[in-house]
């Protein structure tokens, strides 16, 4: 609970009454967590693992065209947040989540929603690539022909190079597209999983650590990718590196411990932080 | 550290390590002694008992014939000359095969010793005979050198089982036969062929008419059907286990049950199975038809352990992945956690199968302990499979069922031997790295 007091503290003293003033559907979070033109709009979501809160309370947006980067230490709740947006936690045993998402208007926990397409609107990049054990054509071309997204042979061959393509892995793998997808290095893996996520023409991408496991130039090749695929997506990323954050998004969002502490411009939280929480975590004070 | 006068230096970490290597590196090597001997003892028992059975059973695949010229007179055989199927099978081959013998024996002229030669030549002799003239009815009319099958006593003479300088008394084969037996063989007309019959015929009361074919196909029809029923049934409830149903008290339930499944005794289910099948539903009793359903309750628990082993193997990131682009939970097991499975379900099934290969006590409750001589011709034929004819040939009495039990045994363990190798290459052949 010592958090809590401490976030008090933080609102009462630090914030200008401007901030105050403004209607905040989180007490707790420092900052504005609306964007005018959203894509997605989460309110007062709660998660819990069993008995174990893992996410209190957070409300968030993630706009149109927009690059949303979380951060926080480990175990704070980021991938678990992550995983609500397109219903990845209904996989788990216990796991349970209230509040409202939506997606453009839809509350996307509505009981009658099927998650089955939900999944080819939002779609995920895991921390580790986890490519299928197929052909790297098969594991592009997976997702649209199970959506029946393309009408002929031709048009999936187009698509899947279109997607490779975008993914900046088209020129390393167009000779040997039949060859086995686990077969790449893990930086190529990572770009396929993204190829085979924007195969599907989703709107919103989720990326959990994406780069966790990459080499400089892979992950820069990565993150050169985030920026072009903006102009078209939604993105929520989670990283652990802060330069990445700086990066590639145009928002930050800063979780502790279940809490989401502080949202704002990605320049005013790394340069100016409000809360000292966030203070402490992006000048390495502990995390 | 309170007492001062404690100033022994401490000791070093590795003084400590290196003063007790010696005890572990002396465990280690009476571990790996241990190991070495129990692995060698199981090496000599499978040794010696392959050595047994191949050395009490490799006579079965020849058999003794005797050759003679027979001559195939028409009058005998089709008098009308009309070569009708119906009459040449009513014919007296017999005869046939009794008067050739009397001419190799102009001497023998006492009734009694008529019938003692007679009865050197097996009573199916006539019927195979018969099959030869009806597969080339060009035959009759000719005189022709045929090789004629022996009498099973004959059969173990030539082969040594039976020893020519005991007391006349003590074996099954007079002084005269011998005698007679040693003219023909002076003269070539006794010879080992390859034995086909034990291949072609179901089984007999003569042993050297007595053949494993009927109860091969008692076992195929009784496999194919078993797999048939608990392959989908036994993945299917993997699957829903594993992957679909909710976590609870009465999955637990299940869970717990299909264990201790596996481990009851394999009689129980051939109670069950008299019970129910056949008490119940009426299900024709030694038919193949209820053994596959026996056999299915007893491979399940096998099958149904196997796949949850392997579906849970399968990594959850591939199951992350499916569904991250969309693929409902249904499509994400076929398309993906399905064919990864894969080899570990077919290796655990293969196993089940080869169990159920060798299973005799459940069987026994079903009748498929009956004598059955045709050779089954579907699922709802009485037959028997193949451990139960090994039982049934070790428990009789002539001689010459004891090389046939051993070279059933030997067939039995050659299936195994390909059912084993079949889910090993099974497995190389399937299995994928991610
Ligand atoms: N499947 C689960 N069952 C139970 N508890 C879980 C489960 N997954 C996560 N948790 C718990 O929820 C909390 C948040 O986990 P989460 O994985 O979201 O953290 P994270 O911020 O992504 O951490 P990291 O940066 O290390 O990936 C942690 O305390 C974790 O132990
Ligand atoms: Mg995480």
């Amino acid at each position: 609970m010592n958090t809590m007091v401490e976030v008090m503290d933080k609102t009462t003293g630090a914030i200008s009454s401007a901030d105050l003033a403004q209607d905040r559907p989180s007490a707790a979070t420092v900052g504005d967590v609306t964007v005018a033109d959203p894509r997605m709009t989460c309110r007062d979501v709660d998660v819990w693992y069993g008995a174990k809160q893992a996410i209190k309370g957070v409300s968030l947006d993630i706009g149109k065209n927009e690059v949303l980067s979380m951060i926080g230490p480990s175990g704070c709740g980021k991938s678990t947040f992550l995983r609500c947006l397109n219903r990845m936690n209904d996989t788990i045993d216990g796991c349970r989540v209230t509040g409202s998402i939506k997606l453009d208007e839809q509350d996307i926990y509505d009981k009658a929603l099927d998650p089955v397409p939900l999944r080819a609107q939002v779609g995920m990049v895991f921390q580790k690539p986890n490519p299928f054990p197929k052909s790297i054509y098969e594991n592009v071309a997976y997702g649209p022909r199970i959506h029946g997204l393309t009408n002929n042979k031709a048009e999936l061959d187009e698509l899947v190079e279109s997607s490779l393509r975008k993914a900046g892995l088209w020129n390393e793998v167009k000779d040997r597209l039949d060859q086995p997808g686990t077969g790449l290095s893990g930086g190529q893996q990572q770009r396929l999983c993204i190829a085979r996520t924007i195969a599907v023409s989703p709107e919103v991408i989720l990326m959990d650590e994406p780069c966790s496991a990459l080499d400089p130039i892979a992950t820069a090749i990565i993150e050169e990718l985030i920026d072009e695929l903006r102009a078209n997506y939604s993105i929520a990323i989670v990283t652990h590196s802060m330069q990445q954050a700086a990066r590639v998004s145009q928002r930050t969002a800063y979780f502790h411990l279940g809490d989401l502490i502080e949202v704002g411009e990605t320049n005013q939280i790394f340069t100016n932080p409000q809360h000292r929480l966030t203070e402490d975590y992006i000048t390495g004070r502990f995390g | 550290m309170n007492n001062p006068a404690d100033t022994t230096p401490p000791r070093r970490a590795i003084d400590i390590v290196n003063a007790s290597l010696k005890r572990r590196y002396a465990r280690e090597r009476r571990f790996r002694w241990l190991g070495a001997t129990a692995v060698t003892l199981g090496m000599v028992f499978v040794v010696l008992l392959f050595a047994d059975i191949i050395l009490k059973g490799y006579t079965a695949f020849q058999q003794t014939y005797i050759q003679l010229p027979i001559e195939l007179a028409a009058a005998t055989i089709d008098p009308d000359g009309t070569r009708d199927p119906a009459t040449l099978a009513r014919a007296d081959y017999m005869k046939l095969i009794r008067e050739a013998l009397r001419e190799q024996f102009p001497e023998v002229r006492d009734r009694r010793d008529r019938r003692r030669l007679n009865s050197m030549i097996s009573v199916g002799a006539p019927d195979l005979l018969r099959e030869r003239v009806m597969a080339d009815p060009a035959l009759i009319g000719t005189t022709q050198e045929l090789w004629i099958l022996a009498d099973d006593d004959i059969d173990m003479l030539v082969k040594g089982y039976i020893d020519r300088n005991a007391p006349e008394s003590d074996r099954r084969v007079s002084d005269q036969m011998i005698g007679w037996i040693n003219r023909l063989e002076a003269e070539g007309r006794v010879a080992k062929r390859f034995n086909t019959i034990f291949f072609t015929h179901g089984t007999s009361r003569e042993p050297e008419l007595a053949g494993i074919a009927g109860a091969l196909m008692g076992s195929f029809y009784t496999l194919a059907l078993t797999f048939l029923l608990s392959f989908p049934i036994g993945v299917g409830a993997a699957l829903y286990l594993e992957e679909f149903a909710p976590k609870n008290r009465w999955t637990d339930l299940i869970e717990v049950n299909v264990n201790n499944l596996a481990a009851v005794p394999s009689i129980v289910f051939g109670l069950l199975g008299l019970a129910v099948f056949i008490g119940f539903f009426g299900v024709p009793r030694s038919t193949p038809l209820v053994a596959a359903l026996v056999m299915t309750l007893m491979t399940l628990p096998t099958i149904i352990i196997a796949s949850r082993v392997a579906l849970k193997s399968v990594p959850p990131s591939i199951r992350e992945a499916a569904l991250g682009v969309g693929a409902s939970p249904l499509q994400t097991q076929f398309h993906h956690v399905l064919p990864l499975a894969l080899p570990g379900i077919l290796t655990g099934s293969i196993i089940g199968m080869a169990r159920a290969l060798g299973e005799t006590a459940p069987l026994l409750m079903i009748g498929m302990i009956a004598f059955i001589v045709d050779i089954p011709k579907g699922f709802t034929d009485a037959a028997t499979v193949l451990p139960v004819q090994i039982f049934l040939w070790a428990d009789s009495p002539e001689r010459g069922f004891v090389e046939r039990t051993s070279a059933a045994i030997i067939v039995l363990l050659a299936f195994l031997f390909v059912m084993n190798l079949a889910a090993v290459l099974l497995r190389r052949r399937f299995e994928r790295r991610w």
